[in-house]
Order: C-alpha cells, then sequence, then structure tokens
C-alpha cells in the first residue's frame, strides 16, 4: 500500500483528503465522525467575528442537478458561516485537536475588512492548537452582501492586506481560499502570494442559480416565493476548478505555491487529477454531503493503488501533468488522428453518426444495416464521437504515424509545428 | 369440503378465496413516477431507432421515452398514440421481447434492453388516468365506413377514420367490443377491465358506432354492406380452430384453449371457473402459454405444454416460455398427441415422440401417456366465414378489393399481433381515407 501521508505546508495528516470547510465540518459531532471514518483533515467551518451568531433562512439551504437516477451532480447553497456562538467552535476544536492530533485542524476564518477584527480573531484562536487558518475569501452569497467572503476575494488588493495581515498577527501557516467568481483566478492569487499566504485554496463555490421555480417562477432554493443565488459545488464545477487550479500551478510567479485542490472531488480519481495539476492536497464536501463519509475508503484504497500500479509517491504525482497544460499557441498542429470505430463494441446506436452529420463534419458513414464508419477524408478528430458514444472504448483515436498522408488535408503529416509558426499565423515567427 | 389442487376433475375452487386476486393480479406491476425516470434515462436516443423499425406500428419509441424522462408522459402519450391508437393495450401484451427490445441496442449491448413496453404503459397510463385523448375528428367528410369486426385492427381502423371526419360504424359478433383483447388474452396481462376501458376511451374520438351481435355471413352480407356504405374494412380475425385429428378428441374435457381464456376472461369471481387437477395444453404459441399458466393459477396441480416440434420452432417467446415455467408449468417438445384415453370424458393422452426431418414431421414408435382430466387445444385458428367473392391466400383474406379492405388476423401479412393488427387497421384507413377524398 502507497504511503499517502501528507505534508501540506508543515501541517500533517495520515492522509491528503481533508473535509472543506462547509456544513460537514461545522462542529465536533461531525468533524468526530468523518476522523472515525478516516479524512485525514477537516477545514472547520468558518468561524465570524465575536458578537450575535450568524442567522440563516429557514427554508431551504440547497438546490440541485441531477444526472441519470438522480444522480446529484451539482449542489447549489445558501447558507452562511457558522451560526454557532464563536466560544463553542473555540472550546470544541480545542477539544477534538487534543483528541486527533494526527489529523489536520485548520481554522477557516472571515471577519469584516479591517485590521482589528483580524488582529482580533486570530488572538481568539490561538490557544486552540489548530494546525492553521483558512481565509474564506470565497463566499458568494449573503457575506459578501456585507463586505466579506467573495467581496474580498474579488478584490486583489484587499486579499493582499488582509493576508500581510494574518501573517503579521499569527504564526500559523495560513491558506488563502480563492474564489472563482472573477474573470481571472490569477490576480487574486499572485495577491495572495504577495501578501505572504503559505497556500492557497480553490475553488470555493461559484455563483448561481440552480433551476427555476416553473410554478412558483422563484429562482431555487425558494425562500417563501423568492430565491437568491447560491454557491454552487459537486461534481460539475470540477472542470472550472482543475483549470483554475493548473493556471495558478503554471504561473512562473506562483509555480510553487501550495494549493489546496477543491472543487466537486467525488473520487480517489478526481484528487489524483487535482494533484497531478498542481494541488498539495484536496479538499472534499459535496461527495460528502451526497453519500457521507464513508466514501473517504475508497478514495484512500484508489489512490493508493493508483500509485502502487504507477510505482509514484505521493509527491510524484504532485504537479506531474503542469508542464504538460501549455498554451493552445504551443499544440502542436501536426499531431494528426483520425476516429476509429471499433466493430465488436459497436452496439450500433448511432448517435455517433447523428452528432457528426447533423453538428459536425459529416464524417461518419452509415449503412442500411446499421454499421458505421469513420470518413477519414473528412475527420478532423473533433472527437465529438468519442463523447457521445455510450460504450466505453469503442469509439478511439488514432494517431497517423509521421510520414503518412492525412487524406482530409492530404498532406503528409511531419513534424512538431505549432500556431507560432504557422504561415497562415500573421504574427508568426520564422523558423529557425 | 372445499376443493384442493389434489381434487380429481374437473372442479372450481381449488384455492383459497384470496389466493386469485393474488395470482391473477398485474403480471409485471406498473413502473411508478420514479422508476419511469430511471428506466427512461437508459435510453441512449438512438440515430433512425432500430426499436422503431422494429415495432409494426412505427411508434417513436426514443422521442416518447425522451419526453418522459423530461417529465411529460402525457406529451409521450401523444406520441404513442399518434402512431399506435391501443398503445395501451400494446404496452401490456406486445411480446416487447421479440419486437422493440430485441432490437435495442442496450439488449446487444448489456443484454437488458430500455424497458420500453413498461414505459409505453406508464406513458398511457398516466395521460388516460386523467382522461386526456389528444385527438380530434376533422370536419365531417359525409362519408360512411363500415368495420366489420371490433377487434384491434377494426378500432384502430374505426378511430382513424373517425378522426379524418368519416362516421364509422362497427359490427361486432360478440357481446363486447375488443376482440382478442377482451376475449382472448390472459387475464394478468390486462388486469382491472383495461381493454374495455381502453375501448371507451378510444371512442371518446366520436363518430363510431358499435353494434353488437352482428356477425357477417349470418346477420348481414357483404354485398349489403358494399351498397349501402363507402367503404368496408374486415378484421374478423380467426375464428375457426384446428383440430387435433385424434381419437378422443370428442370426450369431455377435451376443449379450445381460446374458449377457456375467453370463459376465463369473462368470469367475474374466478374461484367458480372450474379446471382440471391434470391439464394438458397441445400447442406452442401464446395461447398455449395464456392457457397453461391459468390453468396453473386457478390451482391445477399438473399442467403440461406439449408441443410437436422443437423448442426453437415455438412461437412462444423465450419469455414467455419462461414465464410458463416459472408458474410451474412444464413443457415438453418433440411429442405428438396420439388419442385423448378416457371413458366419456378425458383421463389422459397419449403421445409419440416425433422427429422433424425433411419429409416433415415423423411420429416415432415409442410413446407416453400424460394423464389429463382437462386438455386444451392451442394448435392455431383458422379464417371462417370468409364472404365469397374474396380472394383468399394462404388461409388468409389477400388485401383490398373494390371497396373491401382487410387487416388483422385475417388477413395476409403480418404476424398475427395485437400490434400489427393496429397498424394494419390504421393503415387501411388511411388508404380509404385517400380513396374517399379522391372520390
Amino acid at each position: 500500500m502507497a504511503d499517502l501521508s501528507s505534508n501540506f505546508i508543515g501541517i500533517k495528516s495520515p492522509n491528503p483528503f481533508w473535509l472543506a470547510s462547509a456544513p460537514p465540518t461545522d462542529k465536533k459531532y461531525n468533524v468526530e465522525r468523518a476522523f472515525e471514518a478516516g479524512w485525514g483533515g477537516v477545514v472547520w467551518k468558518t468561524l465570524g467575528a465575536e458578537g450575535p451568531p450568524i442567522v440563516n433562512v429557514n427554508g431551504p439551504r440547497y438546490g440541485a442537478i441531477w444526472g441519470a437516477d438522480r444522480r446529484l451532480l451539482g449542489l447549489n447553497n445558501i447558507e452562511l458561516i457558522t451560526d454557532r456562538p464563536l466560544e463553542v467552535n473555540l472550546q470544541e476544536i480545542k477539544e477534538v485537536k487534543r483528541k486527533w492530533k494526527d489529523r489536520a485542524l485548520v481554522i477557516s476564518l472571515m471577519v469584516p475588512c479591517d485590521e482589528e477584527s483580524w488582529k482580533d480573531i486570530l488572538k481568539r484562536i490561538e490557544d486552540t492548537e489548530a494546525d492553521g487558518v483558512e481565509l474564506n475569501f470565497g463566499c458568494p452569497h449573503g457575506m459578501a452582501e456585507r463586505g466579506m467572503g467573495s467581496a474580498v476575494g474579488q478584490v486583489p488588493e484587499y486579499i493582499e492586506m488582509v493576508t500581510r495581515w494574518v501573517k503579521q498577527y499569527s504564526r500559523m501557516p495560513c491558506i488563502v481560499k480563492l474564489t472563482p467568481n472573477v474573470t481571472s483566478i490569477l490576480p487574486p492569487a499572485l495577491a495572495a502570494n504577495r501578501g505572504g499566504a503559505d497556500a492557497v485554496s480553490l475553488i470555493n463555490t461559484i455563483k448561481s442559480i440552480t433551476n427555476v421555480d416553473l410554478d412558483a417562477f422563484s429562482p431555487f432554493p425558494m425562500i417563501d416565493g423568492k430565491g437568491s443565488h447560491g454557491g454552487y459545488c459537486g461534481p460539475a464545477v470540477k472542470p472550472i476548478a482543475l483549470n483554475m487550479v493548473a493556471e495558478i500551478a503554471r504561473h512562473e510567479e506562483t509555480r510553487g505555491l501550495p494549493i489546496s485542490g477543491i472543487g466537486g472531488v467525488t473520487t480517489w480519481r478526481d484528487a489524483a487529477e487535482f494533484m497531478a495539476l498542481g494541488a498539495g492536497n484536496v479538499q472534499v464536501c459535496t461527495a460528502a454531503m451526497t453519500y457521507g463519509f464513508k466514501i473517504v475508503q475508497e478514495m484512500i484504497s484508489g489512490l493508493s493503488q493508483y500509485l502502487d500500479e504507477k510505482q509514484m509517491s505521493l509527491n510524484d504525482l504532485i504537479g506531474r501533468a503542469v508542464p504538460n497544460f501549455v498554451e493552445w499557441q504551443h499544440l502542436n498542429l501536426n499531431y494528426v488522428t483520425k476516429a476509429q470505430i471499433d466493430q465488436d463494441l459497436c452496439i450500433s446506436c448511432g448517435r455517433c453518426y447523428a452528432a457528426c452529420e447533423d453538428t459536425s463534419h459529416q464524417a461518419i458513414a452509415m449503412s442500411p444495416d446499421r454499421v458505421f464508419t469513420v470518413k477519414d477524408d473528412e475527420c478532423v478528430a473533433c472527437n465529438l464521437c468519442v463523447d457521445v458514444c455510450p460504450v466505453d472504448n469503442c469509439i478511439t483515436m488514432r494517431e497517423l504515424p509521421k510520414g503518412s498522408v492525412d487524406l482530409r488535408t492530404g498532406k503528409v503529416v511531419g513534424d512538431y509545428a505549432n500556431w507560432t509558426t504557422h504561415p497562415n499565423n500573421p504574427m508568426a515567427r520564422a523558423a529557425e | 369440503m372445499s376443493n384442493s389442487p389434489l381434487t380429481p376433475g374437473i372442479v372450481a375452487g381449488r384455492l383459497p378465496p384470496e389466493a386469485y386476486a393474488h395470482n391473477f393480479g398485474d403480471h409485471e406491476p406498473p413502473f411508478d413516477r420514479h422508476e419511469a425516470r430511471v428506466a427512461a434515462d437508459r435510453c441512449y436516443f438512438c440515430h433512425d431507432a432500430p426499436c422503431i423499425t422494429a415495432c409494426p406500428t412505427s411508434i417513436d419509441i426514443p422521442l416518447f421515452i425522451r419526453q418522459i424522462a423530461t417529465g411529460t408522459p402525457e406529451a409521450a402519450a401523444t406520441t404513442i398514440w399518434s402512431q399506435n391508437i391501443l398503445g395501451g393495450i400494446c404496452a401490456r401484451v406486445c411480446p416487447t421481447e421479440t419486437l422493440c427490445e430485441e432490437a435495442c441496442v442496450r439488449e446487444a449491448a448489456e443484454g437488458k434492453p430500455v424497458e420500453i413496453g413498461r414505459l409505453q404503459r406508464y406513458a398511457t397510463d398516466v395521460a388516460m388516468g386523467k382522461g386526456m385523448h389528444p385527438f380530434t375528428r376533422a370536419a365531417a367528410t359525409g362519408k360512411r365506413v363500415v368495420v366489420v369486426g371490433a377487434g384491434p385492427a377494426g378500432l384502430a381502423c374505426a378511430h382513424r377514420l373517425a378522426m379524418h371526419g368519416h362516421d364509422v360504424v362497427v359490427l361486432e359478433r360478440r357481446a363486447k367490443a375488443g376482440g382478442l383483447n377482451e376475449y382472448g388474452i390472459a387475464s394478468y396481462k390486462a388486469t382491472g377491465g383495461f381493454a374495455q376501458r381502453e375501448v371507451d376511451w378510444l371512442l371518446q374520438i366520436g363518430g363510431i358506432e358499435i353494434r353488437n351481435g352482428v356477425e357477417l355471413g349470418r346477420d348481414v352480407t357483404l354485398a349489403a354492406l358494399e351498397a349501402e356504405y363507402d367503404a368496408v374494412f374486415l378484421g374478423i380475425g380467426l375464428a375457426g380452430m384446428n383440430a387435433l385429428r385424434a381419437v378422443g378428441e370428442d370426450l369431455a374435457g377435451v376443449r379450445d384453449a381460446v374458449d377457456f381464456i375467453a370463459e376465463l376472461r369473462q368470469t367475474e369471481d374466478l374461484s367458480r371457473l372450474a379446471v382440471g387437477r391434470d391439464v394438458v395444453v397441445i400447442g406452442g404459441g401464446m395461447t398455449a402459454v395464456d392457457a397453461a399458466v391459468q390453468a396453473k393459477l386457478l390451482g391445477a396441480e399438473n399442467v403440461t405444454i406439449v408441443y410437436r416440434r422443437g423448442q426453437e420452432k415455438m412461437s412462444a417467446s423465450g419469455y414467455e416460455q419462461d414465464h410458463a415455467a416459472q408458474a410451474g408449468v412444464r413443457i415438453i417438445h418433440n411429442a405428438a398427441p396420439v388419442r385423448v384415453l378416457g371413458n366419456g370424458s378425458a383421463e389422459a393422452v397419449e403421445f409419440a415422440y416425433t422427429s422433424d426431418g425433411p419429409n416433415g414431421l415423423v411420429l416415432s414408435s415409442e410413446t407416453f401417456t400424460l394423464k389429463a382430466d382437462q386438455v386444451f387445444k392451442a394448435i392455431g385458428q383458422t379464417l371462417t366465414g370468409a364472404p365469397e367473392g374474396l380472394a383468399v391466400a394462404g388461409g388468409k383474406l389477400a388485401g383490398p378489393s373494390g371497396k373491401v379492405w382487410v387487416g388483422g388476423d385475417c388477413a395476409a401479412g403480418g404476424e398475427d399481433l395485437t400490434v400489427t393488427a393496429v397498424a394494419e387497421g390504421r393503415d387501411a384507413a388511411e388508404a380509404i381515407h385517400t380513396i374517399l377524398l379522391a372520390g
């Protein structure tokens, strides 16, 4: 069994699977259940400043979208930060950390954007013995209207300023949690880096309306006939999160800045993908909220099997795909593939044909007896047929060897060449 | 003393009273909303889908399933009924395992087709439950068409004609409309009086008058109908029964399986319906299975289907054969009846083993005897009462001639299935409509 023990910015945990700051981590009871189930760490649900506790709505907090058999694909929430008294949370954090010394326990924080508030809260959590803090600059709903959460995360200057305060007033490792509700994730990440963050975590949830009640004409979740945007998470957001993680991982200024990957991690495979794109560990929420804490057992067994099969350590995996994440202009335009259909696996549903004939390049032929074949002289290798085929591995992309002729273009497949040197590119540099 | 499965002879009430409702309940329970959504989600929405091709009525199956999946079973029902106005009963009785579901690509992929039949039932049940009848009549054409036979072919023809604005009179020799839906299929396939409910629902289109107790040849001649109406559609089914041509066929206890099924279907209280202790069914089709299974469900101790050819030649589908086996019916292949033994009433049947070679079926000298106080003949029906002057080919009415169209089991072409009858009735109606408009 591969060693999954993790050291993320000096915070040790028996595995890289943490629960994200969210409803599953809002009190001792849940967190202990999570630790019993095997989670490596938790980020305790966001604490706010001292004062009257936060108030939540008393109607639905979550909306969802589903796939087949009501498989939950995306979840949207309008729950705010913890609604329990600060003292109770601090006491419980202390108790849990003392009892579960080998697990990571990070406290998520969100207080008003002034130095005193941050100084005060950092002092209050000092003797909990927690392993670190995560600055919640991400929540896009409710708290943002009050100038916190994503309202801070959308202004790089604020991120940098608050991060500096935190590093100034606390010796705890500091993770800055980023909001994806920005046009580019890089300025916030750069700001956190400049402010001295030990790591960034991302993504927080995405502003969203999951659906509209077509009888009440209200967005959902619906509170007394009205809806407010919520924060979207779950498997559906994973592609967005992966891209943002990877952008930070490859940027020259943030390269090497530890990243805690968040966003739709549901299986060990998702976790491995985040880590390959640069995440040092992952945080999970929706999957746990959908299936319960036990899923971590599959994540642990799956990731260790994968590492064993690849004969890699966890550290070998982290960032391994980052060098292969390039800009479009660096993609090899002389890499030519053609779809090919495995006739033994084909079940003749014709979806590839409908997709290609109606919406793509008319590159699939259909015989009267429902045999589907690729026309190499039309196929641009767009991959749509592969994506819509219901049978795994039935349609694959075959690479044309160098020197062979692409029947579509009539050109011989040549050596690597990209857009930067392409004759059609007015900005092309002459090939050296 | 009450009867039991072991009581000799043909007697009623072999089972405790409560057993009948259980035994004759829905053979396949209907989907609830969630089950339907889950089943619908499995459909791949194939291009030019093979299931549509396999359906004799060419229902746009992927479309109706997608309509179910998106929460509009009413629209799904409209899609179904547009092609097959008896989509409700067909959902229940179609041998989907040899039609749409056999063609389903998921059958090829994993041996588990999309459950098209049950989904069709779900959609039509929901829409019928809401009292929906999504068709209206076109402006009256003033044309009058007579349909002979209120079975699936006749009803489908009548509905389509009425929709096009023609006035339709349906002549039916029996007391109820529905044909084999009402009289000829196993009870557990059409529970809750579904066949009559569907007829009533179909008649909501208006413009259709059903006259029961009128038989072609006995009460009215084809010539008279041709004289009175603008067009005639014959959907008279196959009313004749093949004989065993075996000694002892006339003994008491030997009867046609279709009569037994019809009697069962018309019996309110099944505990009053007599059935033998040892029942032998001779034949290899759906009728044989329906009779055998229902005899078993009525409490017969031993029920055996004996078919003269091999298993692969049985016209009952594999699914039907499995169903019979699960009900406890024994199926013997390659044996033909030689004689029915008994003194006044049947006591046993003697069979000879057969071999099916290039010279046809040959009876061997080796025989065996099965106890049988009741014997059902299910060896096929034949066309009877074909009006003079109509061409008959291969024992069936050959096709349209003059003002007369034909469809359903009595007509040549297609399998003898409800769904095929519906398609033929519908298509005949369209052909009649075209001619009447042109005339």
